[in-house]
């Protein structure tokens, strides 16, 4: 186990054996109590993009249609990051339970849980709680029924306008937004698309109320998050931790002491280089001190032994294998950056050549249609402005 | 009543309805933002990101193309921000595409090669991803061709082949770098169910997508002191081929193709138009002979509605999605391949030419016509009836090649024999045109009197709807057609394959009790065809329906059985419409094809 400097939060992973009374006593009360209380709480998504859930949901009851959907994100495709299916296996419930009440909330009687493909084997158990789930609803009268949909194992369907698309029969293509999945998401029609963790959050805010997720994490970073703990540590595994901790806090607590760099976010997150430990917090954007870096909870430590190109250039080959392919920014930008390193690399580009690929970063950010494209610039400019050397020689 | 939301672009302030977007406002401004993958006939992809634009506030770049106005948005099309990722995103085009222009078909009519040149890419910043991979070029089709390395995935042509003619046969397969255009396992374009049509190609912004030309042979052919060879020009043609050759969309140009087909080396300068009229003759007599079989002798072996067979793409169409349908079509020949197999035995004995020395050439708006002229049916002169298939865009490029001032022409007139033709010739390059003139020719056969349209202009079936609908009554039939007495023709019309089958679907289930269906494989029909010159639009199809309609106007004569050469074709060689020697060269079969 970890040297406990953090505190360890057990909420999430707490069994709740009489949910039905949870869900019973959420549906006592209205609508509005119900998207304030998720508005006080400051719960923002889970997935990594951090948006206000409350608000997602609020504007999702507002959007005008007859037709509305839940729809749960398991795509879980995040390098690193190995919680939701954790959730899903342990308190499956909590994410149903948020589920049937954010359908409530909107007018929605339909939900989906879009299940990576590579956790088929969870679906026979899940199936089951769903079952189980929908006769609790029917005992409640609450019209509410969730089905599973594979994925097939596509980064980019965990995007969720790719989800949509892929959902739909069509390839995995993220749309043009706006519009924005609360006005037209899946088969058009107002879509709340939530992350497995955020919907188990939503389970403990209205089961012990806004405050009491507020007690945790920080000005702007309220709450506990999961983190998938991997790489160069003694102790991996998935931890509930506060959000707002420093890297330093963290590494001390979880690295093997000679941890070099953390990557925070997986493949599209950033590296924190040493230097840069004890400034960095892990929380949304906000007005701390410091940096703060968002991340879905993929938490990778590397020490003095690991090659910081052979990493770039791992997450390169990630990202140019999959991409969709349908924008150019994201296709042949990725492209070039792993053939630009790697000629840099082997001597046939000068080393200013990294700053050309750095400012073509700086284009994908800005202009790739989607999530997937537009993050490739944060590992590559974390890695590349903190680890200069290593690239050139 | 719509409203109003307020933007500025660039610092101008407007107010344009909700809903518009950036690259439309801008346009209403004179503000000209590049594009790609954004053409107007087809659905919003925003995939290139050439269009992108910056709104002031937001550090995301915006598509022009995806993305509507917001109220208060403050649009820059042309800031530092924006010129540098446009920059940046043409030379990442560039750098994974095939830029050898000089040897590229599409050299100096691309779209990629024009924004190059408006930023001025004089040097390649990124690596050649090019020229460092293996590429398919797939040129085993008589008609399209396809280079995927000249192929910039903005997927233009696979929304059209989806959404104009709900083919399919191009698709998106894989993803990341090796995402491509690609076919039902990456087979053959000559393999799948595409249908030749070409729509793929004029919507194509660059190389990756042309036709199979033929412009040597026909240059060798002409050369061949040997040879006889004898050029048609479909009714399409003249209203496209001037826009290739720098005039403008919609003129005119007949009199001067035919003085440059001449100029050319053609021996005979010929008219498709006459054997339109022809194939309203035999068609007409078919439709009213399927009308005797089932409306009289209750016989469905050759049923309605009975659909037209003019054009190729539909053709193969209908034989790849209704196989058990093909009952259903006119039997009648093309006026390309009614011409071929004229030319090679009528033609070649009234003007003392061995058929064997004689080549046949057609200059269509159309790429499948090539697949057509190379179906094993059509060889009933005892040769191949069609020799060579030119586009608009091939004589273009002839004329060119010849060095002949196109715009400095005299108007000259076809040859005699084959050469005379109807204004109802000349509408079957619209949609709908067939049908008029059909019509016009039934109609008085039937009863004696030109049909009750005022200048005979059957304007129901004309315009660019997507599905048409036209009843006739007829009144007063003549003795041999009393059967036709009281009787409503119904006749339908569609335009593009997307159309065709959604009219289609309805005959199959039953819905629908036409007896007359025209369909065209294009949008627009044949002046929109996929030989014609790019760009083709809305605007500028509407621009050539137009000249069409002019076109038949100015036509001394306007119904297709009051042809003076038709009439002589029937006398001295056919005998009567529908009849033996008709059967033997004028009609054909189909044949059940799958569905990938």
């Amino acid at each position: 186990m970890g040297k406990n400097i953090l505190k360890r939060i057990d909420l999430i992973f707490k069994e709740e054996p009489d949910s039905k009374n949870v869900l019973k006593k959420t549906l006592s009360k209205s609508n509005d109590e119900l998207i304030n209380e998720l508005i006080a709480s400051g719960l923002k998504g889970r997935g990594g993009a951090g948006f206000p859930t409350g608000l997602k949901w609020k504007l999702t009851a507002e959007s005008k249609s007859t037709e509305k959907y839940v729809i749960c994100n398991a795509d879980e495709g995040e390098p690193g990051t190995f919680k939701d299916r954790e959730i899903l296996t342990q308190v499956p419930y909590k994410v149903l339970t948020g589920m049937a009440v954010c359908g409530r909330i909107i007018g929605a009687r339909k939900g989906f849980i879009y299940l990576r493909g590579e956790y088929k084997y969870l679906l026979k158990e899940l199936n089951a709680e769903i079952k189980k789930f929908h006769a609790i609803c029917d005992e409640l009268g609450l019209k509410f029924r969730v089905e599973v949909f594979m994925g097939f194992g596509a980064y980019i369907c965990g995007e969720e306008s790719a989800l949509f698309e892929s959902m739909e029969g069509k390839r995995g293509e993220p749309r043009n937004k706006p519009p924005y999945p609360s006005d037209f998401g899946y088969l058009g029609k107002p879509t709340v698309i939530n992350n497995v963790e955020t919907l188990a959050h939503t389970f403990t805010i209205f089961q012990h109320g806004a405050d009491k997720f507020r007690e945790l994490g920080v000005k702007d970073s309220h709450g506990s998050k999961l983190f998938s703990i991997s790489g160069d540590t003694p102790t991996p595994g998935i931890y509930e931790l506060e959000l707002g901790m420093t890297v330093e806090d963290f590494v001390n607590d979880f690295g093997d002491g000679d941890t070099k760099a953390v990557q925070v976010g997986g493949a599209s997150g950033f590296c924190v280089p040493r230097k840069k430990f004890r400034e960095t917090r892990i929380g949304y954007q906000g007005k701390l001190t410091g940096i703060s870096l968002p991340t879905g909870g993929s938490m990778m430590l590397f020490n003095s032994s690991r090659s910081m190109y052979n990493l770039l250039s791992n997450y390169l080959e990630f990202f140019t294998e999959e991409s969709c392919g349908q924008c150019t920014p994201c296709r042949v930008g990725t492209q070039q950056l792993i053939e630009g390193i790697r000629a840099v690399k082997r001597g046939e580009k000068p080393a200013s050549y990294l700053d050309k690929l750095l400012a073509l970063t700086e284009t994908m950010k800005a202009t790739a249609k989607c999530g997937l494209g537009q993050s490739v610039a944060n590992s590559f400019q974390s890695i590349v402005e903190n680890f200069r050397e290593e690239m050139i020689y | 009543m719509t409203s109003k939301v307020n933007i500025t672009i660039n610092g101008t302030p407007l107010a344009v309805d909700k809903g518009t977007t950036i690259l439309d406002a801008a346009k209403l401004l004179g503000i000209k933002i590049p594009v790609l993958c954004y053409h107007k006939d087809l659905c919003i992809a925003g995939n290139c990101r050439v269009c992108v634009v910056e709104v002031v506030g937001v550090s995301k770049l915006f598509a022009a193309c995806a993305t509507p106005v917001w109220e208060g948005m403050e649009v820059l099309t042309n800031s530092l921000l924006v010129r540098n990722s446009r920059k940046h995103i043409i030379e990442l085009l560039l750098s994974e595409h095939n830029a050898d222009c000089t040897k590229c078909y599409r050299n100096g009519n691309c779209e990629l090669q024009d924004l190059s040149a408006e930023y001025k890419i004089t040097n390649q910043h990124f690596i050649d991803l090019a020229h460092t991979r293996e590429y398919t070029i797939d040129d085993f089709s008589p008609a399209i061709h396809k280079d995927d390395s000249r192929c910039i995935r903005c997927q233009r042509c696979v929304r059209t082949c989806d959404e104009l003619q709900s083919v399919g046969a191009l698709a998106v397969i894989n993803k990341g770098d090796k995402m491509k255009i690609s076919t039902f396992f990456d087979k053959s374009l000559n393999e799948v169910v595409c249908t030749s049509c070409g729509q793929c190609v004029i919507h194509c912004p660059t190389g990756a997508l042309i036709e199979h030309n033929y412009i040597e042979e026909v240059w060798d052919a002409i050369a061949d002191p040997e040879k006889y060879v004898v050029v048609q020009t479909a009714p399409a043609v003249r209203v496209g081929l001037g826009e290739a050759l720098n005039l403008s969309a919609g003129e005119r140009v007949t009199g001067k193709m035919v003085a440059a087909l001449r100029r050319l080396g053609f021996n005979s300068v010929l008219d498709t138009d006459f054997s339109a009229d022809l194939t309203i003759l035999e068609e007409g007599t078919e439709l009213l002979h399927r009308l005797k079989a089932n409306l009289v002798d209750k016989d469905n072996k050759e049923p309605l509605p009975m659909t037209t067979s003019c054009s190729p793409g539909w053709v193969k169409f209908f034989e790849h999605i209704y196989p058990e349908m093909l009952s259903h079509m006119s039997t009648c020949k093309s006026p390309q391949q009614m011409f071929g197999a004229l030319a090679k035995t009528y033609y070649a004995k009234k003007i003392d030419v061995d058929p064997a020395k004689m080549v046949c050439v057609s200059i269509m708006p159309c790429t499948a016509k090539k697949f057509e002229a190379d179906r094993p049916e059509m060889r009933d002169s005892g040769y191949k009836d069609v020799d060579y298939v030119l586009t608009t865009r091939e004589l273009a490029i002839m004329i060119k090649q010849a060095g002949i001032e196109f715009a400095d022409l005299p108007n000259e007139g076809f040859d005699t024999i084959m050469g005379k033709s109807t204004g109802a010739g000349v509408i079957f390059g619209a949609t709908g045109g067939v049908m008029e003139a059909a019509l016009r020719t039934v109609y008085e056969i039937v009863t004696g009197r030109e049909v009750p349209f005022k200048d005979l202009n059957i304007t129901p079936v004309r315009g660019l709807e997507g599905v048409k609908e036209a009843n006739v009554k007829i009144e007063k039939a003549l003795p041999e057609y009393k059967f036709l007495e009281g009787v409503e023709v119904k006749c339908a019309v569609a335009h593009g394959l997307a159309n065709a089958r959604t009219l289609m679907d309805s005959v199959k289930q039953g819905k629908a009790d036409y007896h007359f269906i025209e369909i065209m494989a294009c949008p627009g029909g044949c002046l929109g065809g996929g030989g014609q010159p790019i760009p083709t639009t809305p605007e500028i199809r509407q621009k050539r329906v137009e000249a069409i309609y002019e076109e038949d106007m100015s036509m001394s004569l306007r119904k297709s059985h009051e042809n003076p050469e038709v009439i002589g074709l029937y006398k001295e060689f056919l005998g009567q419409p529908y009849g033996h020697m008709s059967h033997k060269l004028l009609h054909t079969d189909y044949v059940e094809r799958q569905r990938y």
